[in-house]
């Protein structure tokens, strides 16, 4: 198989993250998702951009309760990946354009991919 | 000024098969503001990663959704590949290629139904799904599942199709291509479709991209996108060009995925003129230790896998982007300006997958 | 003009049959690779639990002391990876779809496989295994 692709990820401190998003803006990426991963009491946090494939990522790294700030006004589509990321994770964003407020995603449990939720998942194979 | 009202529409509503719901914010019969909220199925899938071995999630990943359900399990394998450094076979590839655009015949197919439905054009909607029935006999008979083909794993496919079975489906492509034909005749000339869709939801092209619109609804207008073109399983070879049209109105998001359907009769017809001889698949040891973003062009958009192995059997983390969730944004900004019984039209016209969307 | 588009269409639909066909009466079109169910053979099975390992959905459960094979069909997703990967060809794939039930049954076969006699080794080759 050959990808006609490229993917870099580079890591991005908190206070230089909307800098960052607003350089890729200018250099005409869009931004494809945002997505989180826990780590094990910490969030790492993908902002992935493309441009004619060629595929960014910036990686930011926050704690459980650190608050980030929204890239909406930067990416107006922002929204729907932010919402999410609160209310699944649990990540405080602060600053979206259209905030839900936790209502985007309705879950029975709030938070549910929360690292500080842990256990009582009942799998027999595993 | 007109009186504001605000009208709820979804999550029940007969043009949605699925579950999403909109506040529409009306000035008499207009629509000013539009409001989504999903989350009435999210089933956490994602999550459910951590409690299966990566060879067994190709079966859960297909699950995502029943439409692109073989391009969920492609778009997975690729990315667990990617990370073991596997080298799939080249068959592998060309029979992935075909069950593909098989995949986006019957999702294309399935949407043009929908549309028409949506536009109250009853027969049209029953023709479009006449033919789709073909397209899932072949599919049954190649894969044993009509929608779930679950033939696609971790180092190459499951399953293979025989010389006497792939020359019956390249002879029957001319009269399905010559009956597709007939019914995108009807939707790109036809007089009365016409006047219903353009200049309705309409979305610019620099809007569009900026808005991070996937698949067709970006294509329609006018951003060339598509993720085939990097070549991945045989596209590479097969070589390909997106179909784009820009005006940016759903007529041109109806016009790409009917052209779509032609290129995809095509790219069949020329996989299986092209097929490889060789093994269907590699195999697969050890247990997948980094990351990859996998991308795979779906009939909607492009869909991400973020995979991330640790070692194990289990990954720690799958992190699924789905087109629909990347075109709720460009579908709340198509939507102020429309009538309101224009509104399940341009709902429609982003052919939203909710189960995909909440995986 | 473009708006008889769906005449020629109309036309043919009307002098052909109907595309449907009168399921139940007429059964579902079925081809030979359909994954409908999983038959098991309790008469092989040599409980090496395989099947019960590689199920996704956990429908395939197997007690190897009470010699016990069950599995749940509400659970099962007829993936046939089960048939894949059994090693003795105790399991199977029928093209025809299980039945709708009413309840919620586990079924339940208990294996009748019986290990073959082994001709008796000497008694210097068993010290030398062990």
């Amino acid at each position: 198989m050959t990808v006609n692709e490229e993917q870099t990820t580079i890591g991005v401190a908190l206070e230089d993250l909307t800098r960052e998003v607003k350089a890729l803006q200018t250099d005409g990426y869009r931004l494809v998702q945002i997505g989180c991963t826990d780590t094990g009491g910490a969030y790492e946090v993908n902002y992935s951009f493309d441009r004619g494939y060629q595929y960014r990522n910036l990686r930011l790294t926050v704690g459980p309760e650190t608050e980030v700030p929204s890239i909406s006004d930067i990416y107006w589509g922002a929204f729907v990946y932010e919402n999410e990321m609160h209310d699944l994770f649990g990540i405080p964003v602060n600053g979206i354009n259209i905030d839900f407020k936790g209502t985007f995603i309705k879950t029975a449990e709030k938070y549910p991919f929360s690292v500080t939720r842990r256990g009582g998942d009942q799998c027999r194979n595993a | 000024m007109p009186e504001r009202i605000i009208v709820p529409f979804g999550p029940q509503h007969p043009v949605l098969p699925e579950p999403i719901h909109l506040d529409l914010v009306l000035e008499d019969e207009t629509v000013v503001e539009a409001v989504p909220s999903i989350g009435y199925i999210h089933r956490g899938l994602e999550r459910l990663i951590e409690k299966r071995e990566y060879t067994e999630y190709v079966y859960v990943a297909e699950r995502i959704c029943g439409i692109c359900s073989f391009m969920h399990a492609l778009c997975y394998s690729q990315g667990i590949e990617e990370i073991m450094k596997i080298e799939v076979p080249d068959r592998a590839h060309y029979l992935r290629t075909i069950w593909s655009e098989c995949s986006r015949l019957h999702s294309h197919l399935l949407w043009l139904g929908l549309f028409a439905d949506s536009m109250g054009f009853e027969n049209l909607f029953m023709r479009s799904w006449q033919l789709r029935e073909s397209v899932l006999d072949v599919l049954e008979d190649t894969t044993g599942g009509r929608v779930i083909q679950g033939t696609c794993k971790v180092g190459g496919v499951r399953r293979d199709i025989g010389a006497e079975k792939l020359a019956e489906m390249h002879r029957a492509l001319d009269p399905f291509e010559a009956q597709c034909r007939d019914l995108g005749d009807v939707f790109l000339n036809d007089e009365t479709v016409k006047y219903r869709l353009q200049g309705l939801g309409v979305i610019s092209k620099d809007e569009a991209y900026a808005l991070g619109a996937a698949g067709p609804t970006a294509r329609g207008s006018g951003v060339a996108m598509d993720h085939r073109e990097t070549g991945y399983a045989a596209y590479g070879d097969l070589g390909f060009k997106p179909v784009v049209e820009t005006a940016g109105d759903c007529y041109a998001r109806c016009a790409v995925r009917v052209k779509e359907v032609y290129a995809s009769i095509d790219l069949i017809r020329r996989a299986i003129s092209e097929m490889p001889e060789g093994s269907l698949d590699v195999k697969v040891k050890g247990a997948p230790d980094g990351e990859y973003f996998s991308r795979v062009e779906q009939p909607r958009g492009e869909v991400v896998h973020y995979l991330r192995g640790n070692g194990t059997k289990h990954l720690a983390r799958a992190r699924i982007r789905t087109p629909t969730l990347a075109n709720i944004p460009p579908l709340v900004k198509m939507l102020p300006g429309a009538q309101l019984a224009d509104v399940p039209v341009v709902v429609l016209s982003i052919d939203p997958c909710i189960s995909c969307t909440e995986r | 003009m473009g708006i008889f588009q769906m005449t020629k269409t109309v036309l043919r639909n009307l002098a052909g049959g109907p595309a449907t066909r009168q399921y139940p009466a007429v059964p579902a079109r079925t081809g030979p690779l359909t994954r409908g169910h999983v038959v098991f053979d309790p008469a092989t099975c040599r409980s090496c639990s395989l099947c019960s390992k590689r199920c996704p959905c956990e429908a395939i459960r197997l007690d190897k002391e009470a010699k016990v094979w069950e599995i749940d069909r509400m659970r099962c997703i007829a993936c046939g990876d089960c048939v894949e990967s059994c090693p003795f060809g105790s399991l199977a794939m029928e093209p025809e779809y299980f039945s709708p039930v009413v309840e919620h049954v586990v079924e339940r076969y208990t294996i009748t496989y019986v290990k073959p006699e082994k001709p008796a080794k000497k008694p210097a080759d068993e010290s030398a295994g062990a």
